[in-house]
């Protein structure tokens, strides 16, 4: 059976063993009218029979279908031809590679060679053996898990809160996913990331000042002659980041003003809205029109005023990314500006402030940790945001702080890097990891700034 | 406030009332005006906001709206048998590899029977795209009775025969490499007059796979393989996050490790997407050896990225259920996982339900992870399942605009369109949602 039509039976298996668990407690207490001999609702015995035949069952699954890939590609490399078998580890990677792709078809069998033929062959027969296995095993775990559960209801099992304490350890599990994704970014991320440091020195990534990962083209250049300097696109990085908070904390700053504030309560209800509407749109729209309209606008623009304007400029970049992040930093300054208590405000008033003042002198003031945690916030997205610069700013990595040319970002480098063919584990392919460590890490240190920022300051007038 | 410490100063003689009044008006109306002023930014401001919204809509929508037509040539087609099915079988094999451009080609020039000359006849049917040939195929494999038929069906017009019929290319862009000669503009021209060349309905754009003809391209591959990666997230993300939102709200003892988690949740909605594309790309592709390009990893990846929005959404929404409900169920003996199950949750489901669309929203949206894990490559086949090489909306998006193509820049507005129309209809659905069954307590 295919893993997904497996998955179906189990799903089916357990249905039948939850009726099963039903049926088997209302048997053991003689009837449905002596119901209130047993311990908990039959539909409980039920539910017990039911995870215990499904979730072991699962575990094996998932277990099996994670492990299967690797298990039977190391025993086909250790079937392979002597000549094969003692290649270095990339090499060999590169025969099971093909050996894959004659398995998958992508590649006809009959332009491979024997061997690879031949090991196609042995891992499409340990596939079909693989499959039957766990197919038995799966089916079989899952039948003994209802006979056991079956064999064990009694009127005194306590089977609401066997499942009860399941379901809980259930709920944990799920809760701990997203601790399991942070560790998964830090350890893939790090862990490709010292590969690269390696062979390229931290202090050369860190303080280089050129940046041009293409010069590595042959083999046995790698690492002797890419020049992996990242300073040209942490400067482009932070370039297009403050064009954009340039544009956002404005217009995002003075929009929340005016709509806590000033606004007749129904222009703010509909503009408000159509201010997030900014939040909703995808960023590859943005990088298209960045692309096809900002940019070309501007560079006839400078043209016109005599400027030499990139048509990838950091400008045209940079002013997109702001409209984007508009609205982040106005519902946050929004929601900060609301929060400080009226009565600061009858203060103010009571003092002959006028509203302007009222707002400058005093709301504000109060309000400000929460603006600037959510400038940060806003900082972090403008650092992180990867289609717009993608799209509308370059790829050459110009060490320069004129926004009228182009320069390229630590995302633009990684999507570069990684997108299209690659080949494995050259410096070129793990540079992009390195990056991303250092994006992850900067964003990651100014969330945490943000939120604490923000969460001190709630506490205030709570 | 600085203005009115420096009229504060002691002066050596005592104001008369007149200068004092004087005094104060002067800085009332400088006040007033600064008011005015502050007030007129906070406006400005605003409308610069929806100016913004007006302008990229409107831009999009000017620059796409034209891919809902199309050029269309109508010509009558001979089935010849002779170049079809010269053996005669009706074989599907036979069938499929015939001569189908020999057709067109032929009805082409039955239509302007003065052309003679290979130069000629290859401008002419430069003006047909190379769809029409397999169009024609499609045809005669699912109706093999055309065979040694005529027919009249109108066939796709090449590219650059669109642009000009869009006015998107000037007529006098001739000569130049690719655009359109004298001779071709006079039999367009003709073929006009006679009304065998028209805009019509785009049907190809919303049937048709990606293509590196902008004429054949379509969305709809790219549409299947979006809506197979945001099925799956929906099924994975949906029950983990509701559970993990639970598991905080309703369980979890205030101790260390909770925080922990709620720290880290705050701070995974926040890390840049990409990073979870590199995550994707180390540990399901590089690690558990799941196929590039798939739905299915796209799914994985986009369920890690969507699960802190919905877990942060539905906390709310299970916080903002009154404690009573929960005291009445515990009073009338249930069990905490009966009170959850039975009576919170589904008070709560609205709420989770919104949070969860507009998650689903923004996976829908989301490029860079996909990029990372290879979901990015020209398939021209329809994807059908979790496991085929696919790409995403918004991925398409991005690779027909990189594309040097003229035509693609309307595609590629087309394809925004598309997926504006998409998170449109969500979010609306979101907002209906929430206005529909909020309850407030």
């Amino acid at each position: 059976m295919t893993p997904a039509a497996l998955l179906v039976a189990l799903v089916a298996l357990s249905f039948v063993a939850y009726l099963t668990g039903r049926a088997r407690s209302l048997a053991v207490v003689g009837g449905s009218r002596r119901i209130h001999d047993l311990h908990s609702l039959p539909a409980h015995y039920g539910m017990l029979t039911a995870l215990s035949c499904a979730l072991p069952a699962l575990a094996v699954l998932g277990l099996w279908l994670a492990f299967q890939d690797s298990i039977i590609a190391g025993l086909v490399a250790a079937q392979l031809p002597e000549r094969l078998r003692n290649l270095p580890p990339e090499l060999l990677g590169l025969v099971m590679n093909d050996v894959r792709n004659v398995v998958a078809g992508s590649v006809p069998a009959e332009s491979a060679e024997p061997e690879i033929r031949a090991a196609a062959a042995e891992y499409v027969r340990l596939q079909g053996i693989g499959r039957a296995m766990l197919t038995a095993i799966v089916l079989a775990v899952g039948i003994a898990g209802l006979l056991v559960a079956r064999s064990r209801i009694s009127p005194q099992l306590r089977a609401r809160n066997a499942v009860e304490r399941i379901v809980q350890g259930l709920l944990i599990a799920c809760s701990l996913v997203a601790v399991l994704t942070t560790i998964g970014i830090i350890l893939s991320v790090l862990f490709e990331a010292m590969r690269f440091f390696a062979r390229v020195p931290w202090y050369e990534f860190l303080f280089g000042l050129t940046w041009s990962p293409q010069t590595a083209i042959r083999a046995d250049q790698v690492g002797a002659s890419g020049a992996f300097g990242a300073v040209p696109l942490f400067v482009g990085t932070g370039l297009i980041a403050a064009i954009a908070m340039l544009v956002a904390v404005p217009v995002g700053l003075f929009s929340a003003i005016y709509l806590a504030e000033y606004a007749h309560p129904r222009f703010r209800a509909w503009a408000k809205p159509v201010l997030e509407v900014l939040a909703g749109v995808p960023t590859v729209v943005y990088g298209f029109f960045a692309a096809i309209t900002v940019g070309p606008f501007l560079r006839t623009w400078g043209e016109a005023i005599g400027l030499d304007v990139s048509s990838e400029s950091a400008l045209a970049a940079g002013l997109v990314m702001g409209v984007m992040i508009i609205p982040f930093v106005s519902s946050l300054a929004d929601d900060m500006i609301t929060a400080v208590p009226q009565s600061l405000r009858d203060g103010a008033y009571a003092l002959g402030a006028t509203k302007s003042e009222a707002i400058r002198q005093v709301v504000l003031p109060a309000a400000l940790p929460g603006i600037v945690g959510g400038t940060l916030l806003a900082i972090s997205r403008a650092i992180g945001e990867t289609m717009i610069v993608v799209m509308a700013a370059g790829l050459a990595a110009n060490l320069t702080l004129n926004p009228f040319e182009a320069v390229t970002t630590v995302t633009v480098q990684i999507v570069t890097l990684l997108v299209g063919d690659q080949e494995f584990d050259s410096p070129k392919t793990l540079a992009a990891f390195a990056l991303g460590l250092v994006l992850f890490v900067t964003t990651l240190a100014l969330n945490v700034l943000a939120l604490h920022i923000v969460r001190k300051y709630r506490e205030q007038y709570e | 406030m600085s203005s009115m410490s420096e009229e504060g100063k002691p002066v050596r003689r005592p104001r008369t009332p007149r200068e004092t009044q004087e005094l104060v008006e002067r800085s009332l109306r400088r006040r007033y005006g600064a008011e005015r002023r502050f007030r007129a930014y906070g406006l400005c401001a605003v409308i610069l906001g929806i100016a913004f919204v007006a302008f990229l809509f409107a831009t999009i929508l000017a620059q796409g709206v034209s891919v809902f037509r199309q050029a269309y040539v109508q010509l009558d087609v001979f089935y010849d048998p002779e170049v079809i099915d010269p053996s005669g079988t009706r074989r599907e094999d036979d069938l499929r590899l015939a001569d189908y451009e020999a057709l067109v080609r032929t009805a082409l020039r039955a239509e302007f029977p003065g052309i003679e000359g290979r130069r000629d006849v290859r401008q002419l049917t430069r003006l047909v795209s190379s769809g029409a040939a397999h169009e024609l195929q499609r045809r005669v494999l699912a109706n093999p009775g055309l065979v040694g038929q005529r027919e009249r069906v109108w066939l796709l017009a090449s590219a650059d025969v669109d642009l000009l019929l869009k006015g998107e290319i000037a007529r006098d862009e001739i000569g130049e490499e690719g655009r359109l000669s004298e001779e071709q503009l006079a039999w367009i021209d003709t073929l006009r007059e006679r009304g065998r060349l028209e805009l019509r309905f785009n049907r190809t754009f919303f049937v048709n796979g990606d293509s590196r003809e902008p004429e054949q391209a379509g969305v709809r591959g790219a549409v299947m393989g979006s809506f197979f990666t945001l099925l799956l997230t929906l099924i994975l993300s949906f029950p983990i996050g509701v559970a993990a939102a639970v598991y905080l709200e309703e369980f979890a003892p205030r101790n260390r490790w909770t925080d922990l988690i709620e720290v880290n949740i705050n701070n995974l909605a926040a890390v840049p997407s990409i990073v979870f594309g590199l995550l994707g790309l180390a540990v399901f592709i590089g690690f558990f050896g799941l196929p590039r390009s798939a739905p299915l990893v796209g799914a994985l990846v986009l369920t890690l990225l969507t699960l802190p929005t919905i877990i942060i959404a539905a906390r709310a929404a299970l916080k903002a259920v009154p404690p009573s409900i929960r005291d009445a169920a515990l009073a009338m003996g249930a069990s905490p996982i009966q009170t959850v199950v039975h009576h919170v949750l589904p008070l709560a489901m609205p709420g989770i339900l919104t949070g969860t669309i507009i998650g689903m929203a923004r996976a829908l949206g989301e490029t860079a992870p996909l990029l990372m894990i290879g979901m990015v490559a020209f398939i021209v086949d329809v994807p059908s399942g979790f496991t085929d090489p696919a790409t995403a909306l918004p991925v398409q998006i991005f690779l027909w605009s990189d594309s040097p193509e003229r035509g693609f820049v309307e595609r590629t507005s087309g394809a925004i369109i598309v997926l504006l129309a998409f998170l449109i209809v969500m979010n609306t659905a979101a907002v209906l949602l929430r206005r529909r069954f909020e309850r407030r307590w």
